[in-house]
């Protein structure tokens, strides 16, 4: 059942009409003359990749972006939505892909965040965690409105999200990247709860670049593509390498690991090392796990399950607090970056405009940020400039870099480039172990096969490669072996034959496959 | 001469002291409390204390009345709080320099409003204590807690007043959630640049109420640079009573009790050089703000410029 408590006065959310949509920010095009709807029951799913225009045509109907141009119809009525209080009041909700939660206050003190209390200036929060319960209980979203929001895991994040749009009395949710952050199992708790929804007769809108999830929930797709409209067809219709033709304007091959190679000796190993997170949390327990020569060795994890601290303490940017870290037998426990870095060590970091790069220097000088102080880039503590210039040219054809020029500063530049540019200054060292994480978050289809495939390159010449990633389809595609950490600790590592997303999936939530 | 400061008189008269030089603290802090639980550091609290402190002097000389002294005094904190919501909201300027502007340009403006409006040393006839009724009759307590003038009593109520409106009310909420996470609170429909002015508002108004506790409560002179870092102090105690009223008020005690024993070393004349004395708050507030643990508590947007894209 439906519940329309919140709007006694207001007729149900029938169907959205946007009718040529244009918004321009400043050098970019992000919408240009879209159109698009959605119906009661059903899912209408908008596929796109990375800076399509997705996300800005929905904060447009969310009310956080106002469109240069075109119009929003609400069951045929012209509507101006200004703000999300406008979009909230025409009953459109949405769950932002970076949860819109405060991690301070209560499930129930974020929901009743900006909504009038029944105490007037007071806060009613005890009628809001009855009201909570009562709406988490028709849609088996079990949730305890007193817990603190930092308590919770994503998958539940996620749910307060939903019950915050529908205590407001949503009829349509717009689900921006929703699994993102899931494990495989939350997948499919979400889509039940998303199909419960339809055939309560709400409109779902269902973001997202992941073809098989588009395939498996939606009733209808609507595909952009640099801001352009590709077209509308219902879900049935269409395969998967269709919508992957339309994303990204021409057919991909999707690689894979499939080249046997003999594995060598261990170049990386890691015994039993623990350390702290940030905030003093509990970082890594006891983790121990060693990369050989020739094999891609996946890391699969929900974000936030102490990839980052893992990556950081091989890197040589976090100490661990206890525990041996050895490069090719030689222990380096407590090396600092730059030492690791002469050992041939590779680091792609999960925040690139961050740990990457300097955003404010040009190309040639992020080009030689790592190598900067060798003897082929100075002398006597001066840059050699035309040294440094030939070699970023070189490694600018190369790795196909989009740039201007070499003087052009990294900011300009797009997340596929600059992940290229991290790439060619890793890997053109001719690294013995690189430790690449979350390396093609972010990036559009081409851009990321462009990566994996070099991934595989360094493999197949013998490197060991250590593969943090988040998004388990990659992880199943270039990996030799998988392991799976979950609040810090390994849980198993199983080899690629043996791992079946199932059990992955369960590892990855903390289940030992099998045990009750 | 050490034992004679521990006299059960002479304690008595540090709690007694104590507590009246808590006044300023209390006001200035939860004023700033609340400006920083929205997310905005307020350097400029000393600023906005000063130049109530000469306000409320000012009018209660002209007029000798203290409630026009006290509106006065709230109401340019209120303006320089405006002013401060302005620059660091819809301007987005760096918060922290901004604040040391509104600091300096309350400093000189009071100055120069003195000199020429007054000139002169003056006292004032500022507000006398009043005693509450049997509460006052308690032995030995009564007549410390119980008979003070009628800021100080605000001061003081105005601790669970703040907590609960932080705590309790949607108001509280909003200020909280804004603090933590603009965006989220504005993907549900709150201003957050509403919220903001209101607290910068508040605290300067709070802060200015303060700058008044000074010069028609406390001492009833107005004299160049009197509020002396108190200002400074108080941003520190928010930090020290990790941004709750009530831990607020545990550190303006503590600071005030060190404050009232200092004076008391003076007024003994225990061969303490006074200079020590008097450095000791100060020493405190940085041994506090070294030790205390705040890392969990401090609101997350603090000195965050919130702006919607697009």
């Amino acid at each position: 059942m439906k519940s329309t408590l919140d709007r006694p006065n207001q007729t149900c959310l029938k169907s959205v009409k946007m009718q040529g949509i244009t918004k321009r920010f400043p050098g970019v095009l992000a919408n240009d003359n879209v159109d698009f709807d959605v119906e009661a029951c059903e899912v209408h799913a908008l596929l796109g990749e990375n800076g399509a225009g997705k996300s800005t045509l929905m904060k447009i109907l969310y009310g956080l972006y106002h469109q240069d141009k075109g119009n929003i119809f609400i069951n045929d009525e012209l509507v101006k939505i200004n703000s999300p209080t406008d979009a909230i009041k025409h009953g459109i909700g949405m769950i932002h892909q970076h949860f819109m939660l405060v991690p301070t206050l209560t499930v129930a003190e974020n929901v009743a965040l900006g909504l009038p209390s029944t105490y007037g200036p007071l806060t009613d929060l005890k009628r809001v965690s009855a009201r909570i319960i009562k709406l988490a209980d028709t849609y088996g979203l079990k949730i305890n409105p007193e817990a603190y929001i930092w308590q919770l895991s994503v998958g539940q994040q996620q749910r307060v999200e939903i019950i915050k749009a529908l205590y407001r009395g949503a009829d349509l949710l717009i689900l921006d990247e929703p699994t993102a952050v899931l494990t495989p199992q939350e997948v499919d708790e979400l889509f039940g709860i998303m199909r419960q929804m339809v055939s309560d007769g709400y409109a779902l809108i269902f973001i997202s670049h992941k073809l098989n999830e588009v395939i498996d929930i939606s009733h209808r797709v609507t595909v952009l593509r640099n801001g352009v409209k590709i077209g509308t067809r219902p879900t049935s219709e269409v395969d998967k390498s269709d919508l992957a033709k339309w994303m990204v304007g021409h057919s991909i091959d999707f690689i894979t690991t499939t080249e046997k190679i003999t594995k060598g000796e261990a170049r990386l190993q890691l015994d039993h090392i623990n350390c702290e997170s940030d905030r003093g949390a509990k970082g890594l327990a006891d983790v121990c796990f060693d990369v050989r020569s020739g094999e891609i060795l996946g890391l699969a994890g929900v974000s936030g399950n102490g990839q980052r601290d893992l990556a950081e303490v091989i890197a040589g940017l976090r100490k661990p607090e206890s525990g041996r870290i050895y490069l090719e037998g030689e222990d380096v426990t407590g090396c600092n970056a730059h030492e690791l870095t002469m050992k041939m060590m590779s680091y792609i970091p999960e925040e690139r405009m961050r740990d990457g790069m300097i955003k404010d220097f040009t190309v040639s000088e992020n080009m030689i940020l790592r190598e900067h102080d060798q003897p082929k880039f100075s002398k006597s503590g001066f840059l050699r400039l035309r040294a440094i210039e030939n070699h970023t040219k070189e490694l600018i054809d190369q790795y196909q870099i989009k740039t201007p020029s070499q003087k052009t500063h990294v900011k300009s530049l797009s997340g596929g480039n600059i992940q290229k540019l991290v790439l060619a200054r890793e890997l053109s060292r001719k690294p013995r172990i690189i430790v690449a994480a979350q390396p093609t978050r972010g990036l559009d289809i081409g851009a990321a096969e462009y990566v994996r495939e070099q991934l595989i390159l360094q493999r197949n010449e013998g490197t060991a490669v250590l593969l943090i990633s988040e998004d388990l389809d990659e992880i199943f595609a270039l990996s030799d072996r998988i392991a799976v950490i979950y609040e810090g600790r390994i849980m198993d590592i199983l080899s690629r034959d043996e791992a079946t997303k199932e059990k992955v999936g369960l590892l990855m939530a903390g289940v030992f496959p099998g045990a009750d | 001469m050490i034992e004679k400061l521990f006299s059960i008189t002479v304690l008595l008269g540090i709690i007694s002291s104590g507590i009246r030089l808590a006044t300023p603290y209390l006001f200035a802090s939860i004023g700033e409390a609340f400006s920083q639980r929205s997310g905005v550091l307020n350097l400029g609290v000393e600023g906005q204390m000063i130049l109530g402190a000469f306000a409320a002097f000012y009018v209660v000389m002209k007029t000798d009345s203290l409630l026009l002294g006290v509106l006065a005094a709230m109401g340019v904190g209120a303006l320089m709080g405006l002013a401060m919501g302005f620059v660091s909201v819809t301007l987005q300027a760096k918060q922290g320099i901004s604040g040391i502007g509104f600091y300096l340009f309350g400093l000189g403006m009071s100055n120069l409003l003195f000199q020429t409006l007054v000139g002169t040393v003056e006292t004032v006839n500022g507000f006398s204590n009043v005693p509450i009724p049997l509460l006052n009759r308690i032995p030995v307590i009564g007549d410390l807690f119980f008979n003070q003038n009628i800021l100080v009593y605000l001061a003081f109520l105005l601790v669970p007043i703040a907590s609960f409106v932080l705590n309790k009310t949607t108001l509280g909420l909003k200020i909280r959630a804004v603090g933590e996470n603009p965006e989220a609170a504005d993907s549900l429909g709150v201003s957050v640049a509403k919220i903001r002015y209101f607290t910068t508002i508040f605290g300067g108004a709070m802060s200015g109420l303060s700058g008044a506790s000074l010069s028609i409560a406390l001492l009833n002179v107005f004299q160049l640079g009197m509020t002396a870092g108190q200002g400074f102090i108080a941003v520190a105690l928010v930090y020290f009573g990790a941004w709750r009223p009530w831990g607020v008020l545990i550190g303006a005690m503590l600071f005030s009790l060190i404050n009232g024993l200092q004076l008391w070393i003076q007024v003994l004349g225990v061969d303490i050089p006074s200079e020590f004395a008097v450095m000791m708050p100060y020493i405190l507030t940085i041994l506090v703000l070294t030790i205390s643990r705040t890392k969990h508590t401090t609101p997350s947007a603090l000195t965050k410029v919130f702006e919607r894209e697009g």
